[in-house]
């Protein structure tokens, strides 16, 4: 991969918030017209990494580029070429859908604003409501707003913290059907979820937990990396099972379905040794799996926490 | 650092004025504000109070008494609420029902005909003394001047010893409004401004709108500027009416140039908004901005010369005073209207206004957090 193919290329990003070590020694690439997604708990470091990411906040140490420009030293020159979607709504309420994008293609300095604000109007399909205060706009039509006012300036790279977070399940897949457009289109994006789903729907993912960067690569990338076997259980009784499960040797971890069960654990032989003796004789059955994406999160979680802090 | 951009620095003016108008309740305390605490104070803060309720105990009622009340309640400065025993008049004034209590000894009319002068009794309540002054001369006064066609030929009782004589200058009738108004349009100038800016900043902190702002490549002191604009016109505004009831409710005389008023004012509304502004970027929400205008408010208020007179103070108050505003602002705005002074002789109290500025400016740039950090 040659270096101009790479949006975001930076190493050993670091950010303390007092004594808490937000984000540790990140390392991230980014392809030009990807949609990378940016997957981990909650408080795990990625809104903290996506802000200094577009300059908002300043990294203790590290080095990169974002869109070939120095992420310590341009955070000015990068403002012009993304559009940052933040995680709350984060727009004028007591401004109307136009003067808000009028009033962010100000401060980007378009010559031709009332041009660009009338194409995003229309594309986003916001101009019937283009005289109404954004305060009064549902969540739907809120995040709607927010990505106009980050495409208006034309950005090179999208970086969208949580976008879907709040809004309801049709608004979500006509918001990424606009994403992968644009990404058609040749514009980069960052997107950080928790949905699997939307995971699914990225070229590529990162998993980050306590700052720490897990996993990267496409989603089977991800998935294969953990080395992961999985049984599915199925039959009457499941309630009471899933912790007795839990206890065998081999079991990783148990998540429950509404009609099934999921076994994991990396240890292929001993797991099925364990299940099959456990449920010898009940009307139980099992059978094996791929491993889902969630699957592999979920482990990367326990992995996590069984071993705080096990590289540096 | 990059350039400073005319359109983004307008993007934000309209933007400002955009929500301004929008949000009712502010815009409402813009025009309020002036309107309400100048008649508040215009009418209520006086320090030569008249119309003062006073009760009389009278021992034997006689065309003499009748004569002295009757001065007491044409003075305007006593109204007679009626005869009392003593017991009662007594428990009017601890209650602080009255202000004075006026006793007729037995024997007044008598005495004041042929005895002794009579000793008439005056007690008031001096919980508020400087309200007491303007009534208490005009008590002296009458013992001389009732009588005076009844009694030729003889002395008058509760003759002062020694005999008053009072000359004020600017403000002959001692009309207290002549005072307070133009003293008004700094502190209502102070408030407003300071805290309306002081918003400005934390609200959209507080919202989370600043990271959007932070988020294009606006500048610090594009946003600051921007920002203070329409708060200098809404300052000109205040200032204007405030001007014009001073003229036509309060009478207030105009001797010196209303450019030069104007100039003077602009100078302070500037320094307020740079100190609001300057507030806002230090305060992390509305409510600690808000804690710091009255933290600031306060002392203006007191120490200027506002409330007390400034020559009265301790030296280390004057000191304190000299730093505000405030303090310069009232002797400037006093001058010009009421002595009619020009620039040179305002000078004085023209740079430490400025001073003031370029200080808080300077702090309100460094402060100012480009980042979220």
């Amino acid at each position: 991969m040659s270096e101009e193919d790479l949006v975001i290329d930076v190493r050993g990003l670091n950010k303390h918030f007092g004594d808490k070590h937000v984000v540790r020694d990140l390392a991230l690439q980014v392809r030009r017209g990807e949609i990378f997604g940016f997957l981990g708990p909650n408080g795990s470091g990625k809104t903290t990494s996506i802000r200094m990411l577009c300059g908002l906040l300043t990294p203790d140490s590290g080095a990169g580029q974002c869109l070939g420009l120095d992420v310590l030293q341009d955070s000015s020159a990068i403002k012009r070429q993304v559009g940052y979607m933040t995680q709350r709504f984060s727009l004028w309420e007591d401004l109307t859908i136009r003067e808000n994008l009028d009033f962010v293609g100000r401060m980007f300095g378009m010559a031709d604003r009332r041009q660009a604000v009338d194409n995003t109007l229309r594309e986003l399909g916001l101009l019937e409501r283009q005289q109404q205060l954004a305060g009064t706009l549902s969540g739907g039509w809120k995040q709607r707003l927010a990505l106009a006012s980050c495409l208006l300036h034309r950005p090179r790279l999208l970086l969208l913290d949580e976008p879907t977070a709040g809004v309801d399940p049709k608004a979500r897949r006509d918001f990424w059907e606009e994403i992968h457009r644009l990404s058609a289109a040749g514009i980069t994006v960052l997107v950080s979820t928790h949905y699997m789903d939307e995971a699914e729907r990225c070229h590529r993912l990162a998993y980050i937990a306590d700052g720490e960067l897990l996993a990267s690569g496409t989603a089977s990338e991800v998935v294969a990396a953990q080395q992961l076997f999985t049984w599915r259980i199925t039959g009457p009784l499941l309630q009471g099972l899933a912790e007795r499960l839990g206890q065998l040797p081999g079991v990783e971890l148990v998540a429950s379905f509404g009609t099934a069960l999921h076994v994991s654990g990396q240890d292929s032989t001993l797991l099925q040794h364990s299940l099959s003796q456990a449920l010898a004789g009940s009307e139980l059955a099992m059978q094996q799996l791929e491993p889902s994406l969630e699957d592999a999160f979920i482990h990367l979680m326990h992995y996590r926490r069984r071993q705080p802090g096990a590289t540096p | 650092m990059t350039r400073f951009s005319w359109q983004r620095w307008l993007g934000i003016m309209i933007k400002e004025f955009t929500q301004l108008r929008r949000d009712r309740l502010t815009f409402g305390m813009i025009v309020g504000i002036p309107v309400v605490q100048l008649m508040l104070f215009g009418f209520a803060i006086n320090s030569d109070p008249k119309h003062m309720p006073t009760a009389v105990v009278m021992a034997e009622p006689g065309p003499f008494a009748r004569d002295y009340l009757a001065a007491m309640q044409n003075s305007g400065y006593f109204d007679i609420a009626g005869s009392v025993d003593e017991r009662q008049a007594e428990r009017l004034l601890d209650m602080g029902e009255v202000q004075f209590v006026v006793t007729f000894p037995p024997g007044f009319q008598r005495d004041l005909l042929r005895g002794p002068p009579p000793v008439l009794l005056v007690q008031a309540d001096a919980t508020d003394p400087m309200a007491l002054g303007g009534a208490i001369s005009v008590l002296n006064h009458l013992g001389r001047e009732v009588f005076a066609a009844d009694l030729p030929g003889r002395s008058v009782p509760a003759t002062p010893a020694v005999e008053l004589r009072i000359q004020k200058r600017y403000n002959p009738e001692g009309i207290t409004a002549y005072n307070v108004v133009p003293g008004l349009l700094g502190v209502i100038l102070t408030m407003t401004m300071v805290l309306m800016t002081g918003l400005a900043m934390t609200r959209e902190r507080e919202r989370g709108t600043f990271e959007n702002l932070l988020a294009t490549p606006a500048t610090a002191f594009e946003v600051m500027t921007g920002k203070i604009v329409p708060y200098i016109l809404i300052g000109l505004l205040q200032v204007t009416l405030i001007l014009l009831a001073a003229r036509w409710v309060f009478g207030v005389p105009m001797l010196g140039s209303l450019v030069l008023l104007y100039g003077v004012v602009l100078l302070f509304i500037c320094a307020n908004l740079v100190l609001g502004i300057t507030f806002s970027s230090l305060a992390r929400n509305q409510l600690q901005a808000m804690q710091m205008t009255f933290f600031f408010f306060l002392p203006s208020m007191l120490l200027s010369g506002f409330m007390f007179p400034f020559r009265g103070m301790p030296a280390w108050a004057q000191d304190v005073g000299s730093l505000l505003p405030l303090t310069h602002f009232l002797i400037l705005v006093r001058g010009i209207l009421l002595k009619g002074n020009a620039i040179t002789l305002l000078w004085p109290h023209v740079w430490p206004i400025v001073l003031f500025m370029l200080a808080v400016l300077a702090v309100g740039v460094k402060t100012f957090r480009k980042t979220l950090d």
